[in-house]
């Protein structure tokens, strides 16, 4: 039962990491190959913060708006780019913050990670904190989501999908694609800061390791497989991609074997990705057409 | 209203734009004619702030508008049409529509959570006026298909209602009748000249010469970059130059 928790809560951390990514990558086209480090951000601020005496609440705080402006200062230089190249400028942005995470030892204390973070008093420690943690998350999750439902069931998220569809025409319609992209990557980056400052505070052991292009296509993947564009869609993505990553954990493989396999772990994910692409490109929910905000 | 000076523009060693001046004054619908190349299309990405130009002025309502981001010119009330059909396909008709009104509140983030009911109510608001644009194209039976799934001319015709719906002064139409059925552009005649009975300026692009000359109150003609003439249809229809520069050509395709 502990174990399920377990599993019920990394599922809710990714759901919403899944769903910020979902604002910026399935409503507004942008591929942002670099989000997990807005998660990173959020969970190193968050950790060092709290590990130095900042009171949780505070550093939370603190975490999620650094990651907000983390987001904004990627976005004004690299919004310029178009399509591809902006995806290439994410994933470089991404390595850039991994690479301070883990050279920047007098802070972050490199690749030895920051181990004992705190966790607020009243959730407590160990396996008899875990329902607590679980009924955190769970609020969390459920906050993100109707922000982003209000969000995205909007005019704004109308023009969002119009810049997505096509930006020359949103912009002949006087819609000022620069700012409405640029909110739309603060507001993904301070919800996957937030997952960060979650997970951050869950595991209380965190390493330049855990940031890497790695999460990543995890996350994309969750996206994706789940339906992008969708509000749903990130949720099940989530669900479904860790259940199954925990699954594989099970399948006997005799130890002799074990590091040849285990690699593999990373390609299977690969996989999935290509057959959905393939088969299912619109992920396992598909984005209704109809959008039309009077009617919601 | 619509004032072009000494506007000239380059791509490399080819002059697409080539000093070109006119004033489109207060005629009602103005045309802009010439054989394909002629910097038609070059001029118009011009006006509407999509290309920036190399030399001249643009003053639009005595305002020089070069230099300003499109979604300003935009604003400004001049908003154009695209050559090839640019409906957004995943979206349904109507909120292809209802996405180019203009100073939606609830484009800010802001008043999403503070101001929800006005948001709502400026949403109902747009949405009537976007299903009476459609049921003037006569399309609102087709309001919640997505756009993508509309023939090429109602594809036309919705891009003509989106322009609408962003309550536009100056309108550019960039080879509106390209492309439809004769029926279709009897509608879109009408519609056009609904538009100059309520004092919204037309001007476009269009290789239909009999439609331009029933339609447009002047016309101005581009050849190889330059204006090469401007009257009325009539004058136009009579001047050597624009028949060997257009209408001979013309001709000659027809021969062949």
């Amino acid at each position: 039962m502990d174990y399920f928790y377990h599993i019920l809560i990394i599922c809710l951390i990714y759901s919403i990491f899944a769903q910020s990514l979902n604002l910026e990558l399935g409503f507004t086209g942008l591929y942002n190959f670099g989000h997990i480090a807005f998660f990173g951000i959020g969970a190193y601020t968050s950790a060092l913060l709290s590990l130095n005496g900042v009171p949780i609440p505070l550093a939370v705080v603190g975490a999620i708006t650094l990651a907000g402006i983390a987001g904004a200062l990627l976005a004004i230089p690299t919004l310029r780019l178009s399509g591809d190249y902006f995806g290439i400028a994410t994933l470089v942005f991404a390595e850039m913050i991994h690479l301070i995470f883990l050279n920047e030892r007098d802070i972050t204390r490199g690749p030895m990670g920051l181990p004992n973070i705190p966790r607020p008093d009243w959730i407590g420690s160990g396996i008899s904190s875990l329902p607590l943690f679980l009924a955190v998350t769970f609020f969390a999750a459920t906050i993100t989501f109707i922000l982003l439902r209000r969000i995205t069931n909007s005019p704004y998220g109308r023009s969002l999908k119009v810049i997505r569809e096509d930006e020359f025409v949103a912009q002949a319609l006087g819609k000022n694609t620069s700012l409405i992209k640029t909110k739309a990557i603060v507001v993904g980056s301070v919800l996957a800061g937030l997952a960060g400052v979650i997970w951050a505070h869950y595991i209380t052991y965190i390493s330049p390791a855990d940031f890497t292009l790695q999460e990543t296509i995890l996350v994309l993947l969750c996206v994706v497989l789940g339906g992008k564009g969708t509000h749903p869609g990130p949720v099940v993505g989530a669900f479904v991609i860790i259940f199954f990553a925990e699954f594989i954990r099970f399948i006997p493989i005799p130890s002799e074997y074990v590091r040849f396999v285990a690699p593999l772990q990373g390609m299977v994910y690969g996989f999935i990705l290509v057959i959905m692409m393939l088969k299912r490109p619109q992920g396992l929910i598909s984005e209704s057409r109809k959008f039309a905000t009077t009617n919601a | 209203m619509l004032k072009i000076e000494n506007v000239s523009k380059s791509f490399g060693a080819l002059i697409a734009v080539n000093d070109v001046s006119f004033n489109l004054g207060d005629t009602g619908i103005s045309g802009l004619i010439g054989p394909n190349g002629s910097g038609k299309t070059t001029l118009f990405h011009l006006i509407t702030g999509f290309y920036k130009l190399d030399t001249g002025n643009i003053h639009f309502l005595d305002q020089r508008i070069n230099g300003l981001p499109p979604h300003i010119i935009s604003r400004k009330g001049i908003v154009r049409t695209f050559q090839q059909t640019r409906v957004l396909p995943f979206l349904s008709s109507l909120d292809n529509l209802i996405t180019a009104a203009p100073n939606q509140l609830g484009e800010n983030l802001l008043p999403l959570f503070f101001q929800p009911s006005k948001v709502a109510l400026q949403e109902t608001q747009n949405c009537e006026k976007a299903e009476s644009i459609l049921e003037t194209l006569g399309l609102l039976k087709l309001k919640d298909s997505p756009a993508g799934d509309l023939s090429y001319g109602q594809q036309k015709l919705l891009e003509i209602g989106r322009v609408l719906m962003a309550d536009p002064k100056l309108i550019i139409l960039d080879e509106p009748t390209a492309g439809i059925n004769p029926t279709l552009i009897r509608h879109l005649v009408t519609i056009l000249e609904n538009l100059r009975d309520q004092s919204i300026k037309i001007f476009l692009i269009e290789h239909n010469m009999p439609l331009v000359t029933e339609l447009c109150d002047k016309i101005f003609v581009m050849d190889s970059g330059s204006l090469i003439f401007s009257g009325t249809p009539s004058e136009v229809q009579n001047n050597s130059r624009v028949i060997e520069a257009y209408l001979g050509r013309m001709a000659d395709a027809a021969d062949a």
